[in-house]
């Protein structure tokens, strides 16, 4: 009875495996569609049309390169290594993205900081607008000190004189 | 009595950071001007040293056994550097000329021909070579390093380099007959 048990689990278990790896083994025999291939192509650019991304370029070059990229899935190869093998033949200016290392970082780096720059000189400029310019005196009656110590003086000598 | 309001204190930016922004400004325009300025160069012209680079070379397009070679390997001989690619139309119209080239120079062992595909996928660059016969060394441009080198404005382009490792005469576009390659050869082995 135990056994019998013990057969049917076993059984059942490998029915499960089966169906749990069948679909990725189906998936993986299947050849790659041209979403996949234009899902790597659209992120790269051929030196030769420049600013054309790979997935919609028409020339010839583009065609073989998709081909390539077609034939590379097809071998089982990432996006990483597809990306990589395109870097190590044809220069890192394939990519959408530069990589971020070296003077490359002045891409990621300059952007942002102008930016910032910029937002910090507008806050500053209207501050400023906000605030006088200049001091100015404010109205009222100019009274100034000095002078009437000097008509309080010069009262005082007429008071004497007479 | 007197009432002034406040005078307000001015707070400019400080004198390090305006140092700062100019020279990263004064940096980033150089850095445009020297890459417009490269790209309206041109290619490379004739007078001009041919700085130093190896090309791999495809399997079953080596020389003497070599799977990659030097360009300062061949100085004592004239070399001659094809620019093309399997997606050229205008290459196909000089293969033939210059695989023909090849074979009237080779045994003399004075001239080497070496082709660098440029941005190219090999097993069409495969079948592009033996369809015109090709014998002559060739290999891809890897990353582009040899044509950026050369600063080459498209294919197929051709280089002369006399034995001392001087650029001697660029054909830009395809050659229109045998004749015109050995004009330019014979030109170099006469000196």
């Amino acid at each position: 009875m135990k056994t019998n048990l013990r057969f049917t689990f076993f059984v059942l278990l490998l029915v499960l495996a089966g169906l749990l790896v069948a679909p990725v083994s189906a998936q993986g025999a299947q050849p790659p569609t041209d979403d996949d291939v234009n899902a790597i192509a659209k992120e790269l650019y051929c030196p030769v049309c420049e600013n054309t991304p790979l997935d919609v370029c028409a020339t010839q070059a583009c065609a073989q390169w998709r081909d390539l990229i077609r034939l590379k899935l097809s071998q089982g190869e990432t996006e990483s290594q597809i990306k990589q093998y395109f870097v190590e033949n044809y220069g890192a200016r394939v990519l959408n993205e530069p990589p971020r290392e070296g003077l490359n970082w002045l891409a990621y780096l300059v952007p942002p900081v102008i930016i910032l720059a910029g937002a910090v000189f507008l806050v500053r400029a209207l501050r400023m607008m906000k605030k006088p310019v200049a001091a100015v005196p404010a109205e009222g009656p100019r009274v100034e000190a000095p002078a009437d110590d000097y008509i309080a003086r010069l009262e005082e000598e007429v008071k004497k004189q007479k | 009595m007197t009432e002034t309001t406040e005078t307000p204190i001015r707070r400019g930016v400080p004198l390090w950071a305006q140092i700062i922004i100019w020279v990263g400004l004064l940096a980033l325009l150089v850095m445009v001007g020297v890459t417009l300025m490269k790209r309206q160069e041109g290619t490379i012209q004739p007078g001009d040293v041919i700085p130093d680079f190896s090309l791999p070379l495809f399997s079953g397009y080596e020389y003497a056994g070599q799977s990659e070679v030097k360009l300062s390997d061949f100085r004592g001989k004239v070399v001659v550097i094809n620019f093309w690619a399997s997606w050229c139309k205008p290459c196909e119209q000089e293969a033939a000329e210059l695989q023909e080239a090849w074979e009237y120079y080779e045994p003399t062992g004075q001239v080497v021909f070496l082709g660098a595909d440029y941005v190219d996928t090999e097993p069409e660059a495969r079948v592009y070579l033996q369809k015109y016969g090709i014998t002559f060394p060739n290999g891809p441009d890897m990353g582009t390093r040899i044509s950026q080198l050369f600063r080459i404005q498209g294919v197929p382009e051709t280089y002369f380099v006399d034995k001392t490792g001087v650029l001697r005469y660029v054909q830009v576009g395809p050659f229109s007959s045998l004749g015109q390659i050995q004009a330019q050869i014979d030109l170099l082995l006469a000196e």
